[in-house]
């Protein structure tokens, strides 16, 4: 990457930023919209009967007191969600394929993160370290897991991806498929030849667990966990540089124009497959730290750990607008948000009848609905303008 | 030594024989056109020419250097410049971004400035419309667009395809206009061309493909009178 970095655009930082603001509001306004709506037609319902004999509150008042609680959720795994997402539609953008194999990269991060943590952890240096050195550590995880998926993704592309460019996409996706198969299996015998196990813990260190109070409503304390701060942080400053990066580096008008014609960026003197791989690495970084990020929010992973966050963040890509970056992030906030709502509120309303587990059931029956209504995804119409 | 030099080049598409053995010559500071009917290679040569194909057997040089085997972004460091065949505007870069392109090669900041400047001195209607996206403007003005993108590297040769394509007069004759101006101002000029007449009229010399080979070369005035041209190519 040579000298890109002309003069810092401000507007380039601050674009991003207001989206992401508008995109949480807009998501979490409509889906407190709806619940509020939901909770005043259950009223003197079953379900609110259920709800004032066990915990002495309505079913308004209860949807009320926990909203923040849910909306804060929502917003935590949907940049988790949208962080995946951009590795899809960057890949998508650049060469018009799906790429199966994101979720196992992203699974990759999870473990070179949580293994280098446990590492130090077997080495007494987390137990002793001090607030600031635990934020150290977990950066330091960060930056291993984003290299080994960043490392993984442009070998993958190099290997199974870049010998079948001239061929159908529908062949590329299945070696995408392979790969992925591949890839958990790789885990699994890194995992059996060092550990010996496949569940891995994040090892419990610094105050990452800690609860900050946020604010307090009569009795219910509104609070965010440190870990859910530092999963929000590093997600808005990585998409933010990435936004920087696509929209006003010199390599990232290149990564532009090769998406958009290959030929004509190579006779300009691009060179066509160091902007591809760019963006594979770029990609599976983001898609390792998420997976790190996840680790750190969830603690437990195993190697099938990428499946359902990678479904989940190919459908966010789809559902913004699959090719487009501001898309990406906003199918990402919308169906974290779906899904938290969901997991909440779901048991209670239906009295137990689908208890959280069916709220994947919830935010893919809405992902098909609105791509039935808007196939191009939310902010499709900016993908079809492509040359 | 001949600027650009190609030597009994043969060039495939699969087992499609396009070029049967096209030599040809440009010399620094001439205007060649190379005109011929649809599928004649006009494009194909081109291709050859800028690395996007490589030919099966002969050569092709520029100052000297043999170029034929290079990948297409490594020929463009040579110094050749192209306005691709379709004109191959980013459509979703803005015209700003899109002559940036054009100087990806180019690392001095001054330079890319100073070349952006004449972009907009040469077209005064790209600097109207610097911040839109290539993709909405004109046929016209995305022709203006892909000419002043091949000039943003300073090549020693720029090599256009069908520039007057999809125009209408007025602009086809402004375009042949500008390619005078550019060559006067010293930049060397391949032109390929379905107008065989402008082509010829500003044009050193030119040659005549046929069916991937070269079957006629001479003057552009003498090529303007030859019989068989004007039967063939100016409707004469
Ligand atoms: N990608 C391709 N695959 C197969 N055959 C091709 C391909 N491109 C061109 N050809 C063939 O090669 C021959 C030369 O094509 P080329 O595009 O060079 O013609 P041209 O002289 O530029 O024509 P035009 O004036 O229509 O642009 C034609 O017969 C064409 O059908
Ligand atoms: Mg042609």
């Amino acid at each position: 990457m040579r000298n890109f970095m002309g003069s810092v655009n401000v507007r380039q930082i601050l674009l991003p930023i207001g989206q992401m603001a508008i995109f949480i509001t807009g998501a979490g306004a409509v889906c407190s919209g709806v619940m509020l709506v939901l909770a005043l037609l259950f009223r003197g319902s079953g379900a609110d009967h259920i709800l004032q004999a066990t915990q002495g509150v309505g079913i308004l008042t209860y949807t009320l007191n926990s909203l923040p609680q849910v909306l804060i959720d929502g917003v935590t795994i949907g940049f988790v969600y949208a962080a995946i997402a951009l590795g899809y539609t960057m890949v998508y953008g650049i060469l018009q394929f799906i790429n199966f194999a994101h979720s196992e990269i992203f699974a990759i991060g999870a473990f070179c993160g949580v293994e280098s943590l446990i590492a130090l952890n077997g080495l007494g240096a987390l137990a002793k370290a001090s607030a600031m050195g635990s934020f150290m550590y977990l950066g330091l995880a960060l930056i291993i897991g984003m290299a080994a998926a960043g490392g993984m993704a442009v070998l993958v592309e190099r290997v199974a991806y870049r010998p079948l460019r001239s061929s159908p996409t529908l062949i590329a996706l299945i070696s995408a498929i392979g790969v992925s198969f591949a890839l958990q299996d790789v885990i699994r015998l890194a995992e059996s030849m060092t550990s010996g196990q496949f569940y891995r813990v994040i090892p419990t260190f610094g105050n990452f667990d800690e609860h900050i109070t946020l604010f307090q409503i009569g009795s219910t304390v509104i609070d965010i966990q440190v870990k859910s701060v530092v999963v929000i942080l590093a997600a808005v400053i990585m998409l933010v540089a990435l936004n920087y990066l696509v929209g006003s580096t010199k390599v990232g008008k290149a990564i532009r124009a090769v998406s958009q014609d290959k030929h004509t960026a190579a006779l300009m003197g691009i060179n066509v497959n160091a902007m591809i791989s760019l963006t594979f690495l770029v990609g599976g970084s983001l898609g390792g730290a998420a997976g790190v990020l996840y680790a750190l929010k969830f603690t437990r992973i195993d190697p099938f750990v990428g499946f359902m966050p990678g479904i989940k963040a190919f459908a966010a890509a789809v559902l913004g607008g699959i090719g487009n970056l501001t898309g990406a992030l906003l199918g990402g906030m919308v169906l974290g948000m779906i899904e938290s709502f969901a997991g909440a509120y779901l048991g209670t309303y239906t009295m137990g009848t689908f208890g959280a587990e069916y709220k994947d059931m919830v935010a893919f029956l809405i992902l098909i609905l609105v791509i039935v209504f808007r196939p191009n995804g939310l902010l499709g119409e900016q993908i079809s303008q492509k040359a | 030594m001949s600027l650009l030099e190609l030597k009994d080049v043969h060039a495939y598409y699969g087992n499609i024989h396009a070029l049967m053995g096209v030599s040809l010559a440009v010399e620094e500071g001439e205007i060649v056109a190379l005109i011929g009917a649809n599928g004649a290679g006009k494009t194909t040569t081109l291709r050859s020419i800028s690395g996007l194909l490589h030919p099966r057997s002969g050569s092709v040089t520029l100052e000297g250097k043999e170029i034929h085997h290079l990948a297409p972004h490594i020929v463009h460091h040579q110094g050749l410049g192209l306005v691709p065949e379709g004109r191959g505007i980013f459509a979703n870069l803005t015209v700003t971004e899109n002559l940036e392109m054009g100087a990806y090669i180019l690392d001095d900041k001054k330079q890319i400035q100073d070349n952006l400047e004449n972009a907009f001195t040469l077209f005064p209607r790209l600097k109207e419309r610097a911040q839109q996206k290539g993709g909405t403007l004109s046929g016209g003005e995305q022709q203006m667009l892909a000419t002043a993108r091949g000039l943003m590297s300073n090549p020693k040769i720029l090599l256009m395809d069908e520039p007057s394509m999809g125009l209408a007069p007025v602009l086809v004759d402004q375009i042949f206009e500008i390619i005078k101006e550019l060559n006067a101002r010293g930049t060397t000029i391949l032109l390929v061309e379905q107008n065989a007449l402008m082509a010829l009229s500003i044009a050193h010399r030119g040659y005549v493909l046929q069916t991937g080979q070269i079957v006629l070369t001479d003057t552009g005035e003498n090529l303007k009178a030859n019989d068989m041209v004007r039967k063939a190519y100016l409707g004469a």
